[in-house]
């Protein structure tokens, strides 16, 4: 089984409709949503959830204010400034560490379990899905992201699939981490701007990091072909696979809007060939038989 | 006036909103808080004058001391020390920095070891005052170097914080302290779910918020019926024009070469002063 993950560093640059039309294209694919604070992927794929699981990522610091003899210890350790003067915990700054409960004279302070969201297992038309959906403004979403990553994998191996297929978040931190360790390339979807190239550069340096192997897809090339030329010498110079130059179109839009994969919404446009084209390129240079 | 610019969804025109409307007010501070992937200072060209590294603190056990009682490890809730049984292993990548394993070492054998995340980058343009962040690549936790940045936040100012896209702990430590919030979207099915989860989190966080629908035009209409259902202020709409995304694919600042923008920035300024004096 091969694991490839979508990513792109830049927010926006379309790492949901090119995974959703893989999603569409793979024959034998399990599809993860990992971008689990901005989970979108859904809206194209109309999941219909089989299982649904708590994530208790972390933990909040609760105070018994009748055993509390307001001594301020725990306010004064606190790193995270998550105690008010008054003594109440800031849930949104806590981070579940503990030091208040171990310095309490008055054993006044429990850790407890905290929800921070929801993992679905899920099926699709086009095959099984794992996701998930961190509650508004919690942390921890590295953990979630490892936890939708294994249902895929666990997903994959019982049904024999032979691909998974992962939509990152943007970004290079802690989700995003948590998204391409252990994958078998990553496909960064970019674009032809200097946001674009920028963030490109720091997602191919943190896939050499891990040691993933890169792809690149330059979407709406024709916003700018000076700078799409840059992108695709830059990859030639250092070895780099460029998969794909997908045209700009509103159709794309069109097809969101309408909530389908733009491979069926449009199956027979420019802009479904040349995702298709980059679909086989992928596939073939993964060695998958997901075709 | 500290403003912030979110948005759940990425690349929806944080900071394009943020840059222009900097660019257009005057006399502002501007701190880019996406330290995963900062972007504005391509648009500013900001002159740096100053870039320091940032550090946060890990522990470091003296082997000398320590008799493998193994509670630092039991007591971490983030799994960053290991208890062998001839070893303590430390994993920085892991540690928030609370600072426990110190406390609970009966032998005091823990001390505190700084550990780099990233750098510090403060910098200025004619009118304006830049400072950023970037975080080392490989290293997962964003939130103490956001934290960094908004340290260097002045009183004088005008203040414009430019979020990272999300909507957890990064985005929650940007708009943390804001006196408002601009959320950019665009007029999708994408656009909208992200805008959602975004008012979830400022309307729990009690900052208030009006958004500015970018690329109009494109898509369809759900987000104006949704912000006309809420009562939720749409502060200004930027059309999808093909000159607006061919300058920004440039690295320019559309205000710059399309002076009419100019002034419609300053009026979204005007606007959101007097929502927060309201």
């Amino acid at each position: 089984m091969r694991q490839l993950t979508i990513l792109s560093g830049k927010g926006g640059t379309g790492k949901t409709t090119i995974t959703a039309s893989f999603a569409v294209l793979a024959r034998n694919a399990v599809v993860a949503d990992c971008d689990v604070d901005a989970p979108d992927l859904h809206m194209l794929l109309h999941p219909r959830t089989i299982k649904t699981q708590e994530f208790k990522g972390s933990k909040l610091a609760i105070i018994d204010e009748t055993k509390c003899i307001k001594c301020d210890q725990c306010r004064e350790k606190c790193k995270f400034n998550a105690i008010t003067e008054n003594l109440q915990i800031d849930p949104v700054s806590c981070e579940g560490c503990g030091v208040c409960c171990f310095v309490c004279p008055a054993n006044a302070i429990m850790l407890t379990e905290r929800v921070s969201g929801q993992a679905y297992i899920s099926e699709t038309k086009y095959g099984f899905m794992a996701h998930a959906l961190l509650n508004p403004g919690e942390s921890n979403s590295g953990k979630l992201v490892t936890l939708v990553r294994q249902n895929a994998k666990m997903l994959a191996e019982k049904e024999h699939a032979d691909l998974v297929i992962i939509d990152g978040s943007p970004g290079i931190g802690c989700p995003v981490i948590a998204s391409v360790t252990g994958v078998d390339a990553g496909l960064i979807v970019t674009e032809p701007t200097m946001s674009g190239i920028h963030d490109l550069e720091r997602v191919l340096s943190l896939l050499g990091h891990f040691d993933v192997r890169p792809f690149v897809c330059i979407n709406m090339h024709d916003i700018n072909d000076e700078n799409t030329k840059k992108i695709v010498d830059f990859c030639g110079e250092n070895g780099i696979e460029v998969v794909g130059k997908i045209p700009f179109n509103p159709i794309v839009t069109e097809a969101m809007v309408n909530e389908k994969p733009i491979v069926e919404y449009a199956s027979e446009s420019e802009i479904a060939k040349k995702i298709i084209e980059m679909w086989e390129r992928t596939i073939s240079a993964l060695k998958c038989g997901s075709q | 006036m500290i403003v912030s610019v979110a948005s759940g969804k990425g690349g929806t025109g944080k900071t394009s909103v943020a840059v222009n409307m900097a660019l257009s007010v005057g006399n502002v501070q501007f701190l880019d808080c996406d330290v995963e992937e900062p972007n504005a200072h391509l648009f500013l060209n900001p002159k740096i004058n100053q870039t320091q590294g940032v550090t946060v603190s890990v522990p470091i056990v003296n082997e000398k001391l320590c008799d493998h009682c193994e509670e630092c490890a039991d007591f971490c809730q983030y799994h960053a020390l290991f208890a062998g049984s001839d070893k303590v292993l430390v994993f920085p990548d892991l540690c928030h920095s609370c600072g426990g394993c110190a406390l609970v070492c009966p032998k005091e054998a823990i001390s505190e070891d700084q550990h780099k995340i990233g750098t510090l980058k403060l910098g200025s343009t004619d009118d304006l005052e830049l400072a950023y962040g970037e975080l080392e690549v490989g290293e997962p936790m964003a939130v103490p170097l956001i934290r960094e940045v908004k340290k260097h936040i002045g009183n004088a100012k005008n203040v414009i914080l430019d979020s990272p896209p999300g909507t957890s702990c990064p985005v929650i430590q940007t708009v943390k302290g804001s006196d408002f919030c601009i959320l950019v979207t665009e007029p999708t099915p994408f656009g909208l779910h992200d805008l959602k989860i975004m008012i979830q989190v400022l309307e729990s966080m009690r900052i208030p918020f009006g958004v500015v629908i970018n690329r109009a035009g494109i898509g369809d209409n759900r987000v104006y019926k949704y912000c006309e259902e809420k009562d939720i202020p749409i502060l200004l709409e930027i059309p999808y024009e093909r000159r607006i995304a061919e300058l920004y694919s440039r690295g320019i600042p559309f205000s710059q070469e399309m002076p009419e923008w100019k002034t419609k920035f300053q009026a979204l300024f005007t606007t959101v002063r007097k929502l927060v004096n309201k």
